[in-house]
């Protein structure tokens, strides 16, 4: 039952949260879309924290999701073993990235002052769901190895099933109780997402790059130039 | 020819005071909550000094403005994959450091402090973390300071010059300064408007105002670092940049600007210039010592009639153009020529021009009366402040168009000493109206609007005629918020 509520109906109210409340406070209260940057108050540990934090974590996500999209293609990509060792060694190496910079993104927002004046309850709560999400991550990297090879034939067919409408949980069900922390631990984040400044990873500006340095509107209709 | 309006100003330094009433009348106005407690859109300066935020003009350290690469204008701080790489953190972002930490005092501890032998005391807070601390630096922390060596000796201006030059400065160093009030410059070749990656900066098409539309800016803070004269802020509490929005709620209304308006030594000019927009990159790629000249060579004769036909055709509101015929703006940076854009070679086009201050006295002074130098030119390249110093800022290091400025206002000086003191001969006067280039009633004319002149013919606010305007259809509650200032809840952190 438990089971059944964590990998099977919980995925879904996540997803329904992230859209609705999401849709809802973009239409309603744009003006709180924001990264909430708090480079203006510290800049230096940000640095240390934010780079590798975001760079490694774009990397591993991009991972994950190839993995879930075309489960073929991954896994003849790591059909030979040079290519399997490669990818587990840079994985953890991006993972352990990510929890080092996050520890450090973590003790900032603790030990400065300014920063620690614009952290809210959210945030902090944003914070704790992404360490338990990073350490179960790479946790799973280093005691069940090649996961890489495994996550295709397990976690991609249960987002699949999700996506089909049609939950298969035993996918999950089966699984060392970590990677099932980690599985619904992701969708706690997107559960979070809406709620949080988290909305700014769907703000991506890829649009910049193909729109013209200046921008010029006009209110009323002109005539001709 | 593409030909657009934009509602412009110039300030005469001769006359500001450095009272700071207009940096008071805008923070009362717009920036007077949590996380903009620090922004002065409206901030006056102490020159030579270092600024606020501290040394914004020295690019080597901010990356702000533009740059030639090749044949192409560049952000300095770099390209547009380069900037939206830049987002997780912007190497070029000034800190709170580099401006003021705000602080306030607990005054509530000098009435509730238990009886005792000692003194109660208010110690200062921070007005970000609430804590108590050491005050480093405030808003003018450096007023009137330019003689100190912490101050004025770390100008980029003055690094840039000979250290004959330096000796020349800092010999009289406790004498010269002036004040310099800053805005944002609507400018025409806008740095944050090209740099903000979410495109929540934009410039109005019929008055030229620039504005953060609030529900577009995502905080990736580009605009920040990449406008030359920091003129955009970081609302830390907020998660939004803003900036000045040129009062154009009050505008709109047919009022000026709260600065324009409050302003003690009425320094202040604004109307409609009339420029051509096709030429506005041709013209930011110029050399540094001609863009000055380059600038107003875009802006447009409102009353030639080719102009009038093109902009007519352009669908130009005629209310617009006859307020660009009465500009005064256009007569002193066109016609008269002695308003200068500042700092020109960031490249932005700023169309905020400034009467640079004439500093030099023109005679040498013999207990109380005046004898004019032989050859006053001379005494003006050996003015005060040296002319390689005013041109950094003004010119784009070209001295030749200060000196033309110079000129101008010498020969205004002497006209008007000749007709109300009467101590000059006509023909030392007639010398330097033949080197200014300009006649009798050109310098009375400019004497006339720097001295006598009441607000409306300062400040000659264009109808923006917003009753026209496509929005009218618009709810207006969303139309507010998205204008780049008003919301339709309180301008703070929600989620
Ligand atoms: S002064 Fe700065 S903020 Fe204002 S328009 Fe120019 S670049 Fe933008
Ligand atoms: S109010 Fe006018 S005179 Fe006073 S500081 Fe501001 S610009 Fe100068």
């Amino acid at each position: 039952m438990a089971d059944l509520i964590l990998f099977g109906v919980f995925p879904y109210v996540a997803m329904a949260l992230a859209i609705g409340v999401g849709l809802y406070r973009y239409t309603i209260d744009r003006y709180s879309w924001s990264s909430q940057s708090s480079q203006f108050l510290e800049s230096r540990a940000l640095f240390w924290g934010s780079l590798p934090w975001h760079y490694a974590l774009l990397l591993i996500l991009l991972a994950h999701f190839l993995a879930f999209l075309i489960p073929a293609g991954w896994g003849s990509l790591l059909g030979s073993p040079a290519r399997l060792i490669l990818l587990e060694v840079t994985g953890m190496a991006l993972g352990i990235t990510t929890l080092i910079a996050l520890v450090i993104l973590i003790l900032r927002r603790v030990s400065n002052d300014r920063v620690n004046a614009v952290t809210s309850r959210i945030d902090w709560l944003l914070l704790a769901v992404l360490l338990v999400q990073v350490t179960s991550g790479v946790y799973i990297a280093i005691s069940l190895r090649w996961g890489g090879a495994w996550y295709v034939h397990t976690v991609s067919p249960w987002l699949w099933s999700l996506l089909k409408l049609d939950p298969q949980i035993s996918y999950l069900a089966n699984l060392p109780w970590i990677v099932q922390l980690h599985a619904v631990n992701a969708f706690l984040l997107v559960a979070i997402f809406p709620f949080s400044r988290l909305v700014h990873v769907v703000s991506i500006p890829l649009g910049y790059l193909g729109r013209p340095y200046q921008v010029v509107i006009w209110y009323r209709q002109r005539r001709s130039s | 020819m593409d030909i657009r309006a934009q509602v412009s100003s110039v300030f005469h330094l001769d006359k500001c005071i450095g009272c700071h009433t207009c940096s008071i009348a805008c923070k009362n106005l717009w920036t007077d909550r949590r996380g903009n407690e620090y922004m002065w859109w409206n901030n006056v300066e102490t020159k030579p000094g270092t600024g606020y935020p501290t040394k914004w003009e020295d690019q080597e350290k901010y990356h702000g403005g533009w740059e030639r690469v090749g044949s192409q204008l560049r952000l300095k701080q770099g390209g547009k994959a380069a900037t939206i790489g830049k987002i997780f953190h912007n190497p070029d972002l000034p800190t709170m450091d580099d401006y003021y930490e705000p602080f306030t005092y607990k005054y509530a501890d000098l009435t509730n402090a238990p009886a005792g032998t000692d003194q109660p005391t208010a110690r200062a807070v921070s007005m970000v973390s609430g804590k108590p601390m050491k005050i480093a630096a405030g808003p003018n922390w450096d007023d009137d300071l330019s003689g100190s060596n912490v101050y004025a000796a770390n100008d980029p201006g003055v690094i840039e010059l000979s250290a004959e030059q330096q000796q020349q400065l800092f010999a009289i160093e406790k004498m010269v300064m002036f004040h310099l009030p800053r805005i944002c410059n609507h400018c025409s070749n806008p740095a944050c408007v090209a740099s903000c990656p979410s495109g929540a900066i934009y410039k109005r098409g019929e008055d030229g105002i620039v504005l953060i539309n609030q529900d577009k800016c995502r905080g990736w803070r580009m605009c920040v670092s990449a406008c030359p004269y920091k003129k955009t802020y970081y609302g830390w509490s907020s998660g939004k940049s803003e900036k000045c929005i040129l009062c154009f709620p009050r505008q709109e209304a047919g009022e000026a600007p709260a600065c324009f308006h409050s302003c003690v030594g009425r320094i202040r000019y604004l109307g409609v210039l009339l420029y051509d927009a096709d030429k506005i990159e041709a013209t930011a790629m110029k050399a540094d010592g001609e863009l000055a000249a380059a600038q107003r060579e875009m802006i447009l004769d409102p009353c030639d009639p080719e102009v009038l036909a093109a902009a007519r055709a352009a669908g130009m509101a005629e209310q617009i153009i006859q307020a660009a015929q009465k500009s005064p703006i256009y007569k002193f940076v066109k016609q008269w020529g002695i308003a200068l854009p500042l700092h020109p070679e960031f490249r932005t086009l700023p169309m905020l021009f400034y009467v640079p201050p004439l500093l030099p006295l023109l005679s040498t002074d013999h207990q109380g009366t005046q004898k004019l130098a032989d050859d006053f030119f001379t005494s003006l390249e050996q003015a005060r402040l040296p002319l390689m110093y005013l041109a950094g800022l003004f010119a784009g290091g070209n001295e030749e168009e200060v000196k033309a400025v110079y000129r101008r206002l010498i020969a205004v000086r002497l006209q008007r000493r000749a007709a109300t003191v009467g101590d000059l001969a006509e023909a030392e006067v007639e010398r330097a109206r033949t080197i200014s280039g300009l006649e009798r009633d050109t310098l009375d004319a400019i004497y006339r609007m720097t001295s006598l002149t009441r607000i409306k013919e300062r400040i000659v606010v264009p109808p923006l005629l917003r009753e026209q305007a496509v929005e009218a259809g618009m709810d207006p509650e969303e139309y507010k918020q998205a204008m780049g200032f008003g919301s339709r809840k309180a301008p703070k952190r929600r989620w």
